[in-house]
């Protein structure tokens, strides 16, 4: 899709530029914007790598498994189904907290991770459409695969997951800064309110979508 | 203004609770420090290249016109509605459900053209970090255990999303006390 997106936006931005004659601007932007990217990347280096830094001390001290631990009661809450010491619930509680900690390159493992889990859990089951399609591939190459539907866990998990969980916007903070701003920290509580309030209304549609669906 | 005032003791107060941790339990703290860094470090040199395209792109679009013309007609749009609304605004809201970076890329426009600490800055910023890329993780994710029927997913991405713009737009015009 970013094939699409991005040589999109530049075939739009040149035609358009041809027609209302803004090609000395365009050119412009092309050397100015790479040289801005650039200062950007070299500002946010600082404030990024120190993060990262801080996050290892974090998890060395075992503060991150702490906070595993400490969500334990709402990711039961939230995967009530989901059998006493599965996998798959170890792998979404790591997901969420790497995203609560804003750790993008932590969370997108653990979260690919939990979804196989959740794939097998669809298997422990008994779920037709995931056991069907497993032998199909074992078998041969060409038999079509049924698309599966995705389980209660897995709409909960990926709902979740949009609804962002980050608790402290480490690159907004770091464009912030680099744009100027008289205090780039400022939004670090009114983002916790934010990101609060759609994670709130994420879990309240999920418990009822999940609870309908289910009485059909 | 009050919540600026938690929002700056946060960072400090969350490092000194993992240093302290760290040296109570007489771990080697400098040195997972210096390790993570350098991850960190690693992960800035991969999206450079993602932020360089993309600003250029952006660059472009704005330095042509286009970006101007795209704003107007979305403004338009929904002008019933929302009059004297940014119209970038709108534009970063739309173009954050498909591309995380393409929004950035819009973002940093807007921190340009307005200033990081106006209304429109400040609801860019907040829309920023309470919202994620629905299309792209939805595929991402269900892509990888092969499911195609989603069923109430989207619904439910959506309207998160919508909760956080919603949320955002209205704790930046109580930051900014105007609007």
């Amino acid at each position: 899709m970013m094939n699409y997106i991005w040589g999109g936006m530049l075939i739009v931005g040149i035609v358009y530029g041809m027609i209302t004659g803004n090609m000395q601007a365009v050119t412009d932007a092309v050397i100015a914007s790479s040289k801005e990217a650039v200062t950007l990347g070299i500002s946010m280096l600082g404030i990024v790598a120190f993060w990262n830094g801080l996050m290892e001390v974090a998890q060395d001290a075992g503060i991150i498994s702490g906070l595993t631990r400490l969500i334990a009661p709402v990711m039961r809450f939230l995967f009530p189904r989901i059998p006493q010491g599965h996998r798959a619930m170890d792998a979404m509680s790591a997901n969420f907290v790497a995203n609560i900690l804003g750790l993008g390159w932590a969370a997108t493992p653990a979260g690919l991770r939990a979804m196989s889990d959740l794939e097998q859990l669809e298997r422990e089951r008994g779920n037709g459409e995931y056991i069907e399609a497993e032998t199909a591939s074992d078998n041969v190459q060409s038999h079509v695969t049924k698309a599966r539907t995705a389980s209660n866990e897995m709409c909960t998990f990926l709902v979740m997951n949009i609804s962002s969980l980050q608790l402290i916007p480490v690159n907004i903070i770091a464009y912030r800064s680099q744009y100027g701003s008289a205090n780039p920290t400022a939004v670090i509580m009114p983002a916790i309110v934010a990101t609060f309030f759609s994670t709130v209304v994420a879990v309240v549609y999920c418990k009822m979508a999940g609870r309908i669906e289910d009485k059909i | 203004m009050h919540v600026v005032q938690i929002s700056n003791m946060l960072i400090p107060a969350l490092i000194f609770y993992i240093i302290a941790m760290g040296l109570s339990q007489k771990r080697d703290i400098y040195g997972c420090f210096t390790k993570g860094a350098k991850e960190g470090m690693k992960t800035v040199a991969g999206i450079v290249p993602t932020l360089i395209g993309l600003m250029i792109a952006v660059g472009v679009l704005r330095a042509s016109g286009f970006l101007d013309f795209f704003c107007k007609i979305i403004g338009n749009a929904i002008d019933g509605f929302a009059s004297g609304f940014p119209n970038e605004l709108i534009s970063l809201f739309v173009v954050k459900l498909f591309s995380s970076s393409a929004a950035t890329g819009l973002a940093l426009d807007i921190y340009k053209e307005y200033g990081t600490d106006s209304f429109a800055g400040l609801a860019t910023s907040l829309a920023l970090a309470s919202t994620e890329t629905v299309f792209y993780t939805m595929s991402v994710y269900f892509m990888a255990v092969k499911v195609s029927k989603t069923r109430w997913t989207l619904a439910g991405a959506l309207l998160a999303t919508f909760s956080g713009l919603v949320a955002s737009v209205v704790l930046a015009g109580m930051m900014t006390g105007a609007h």
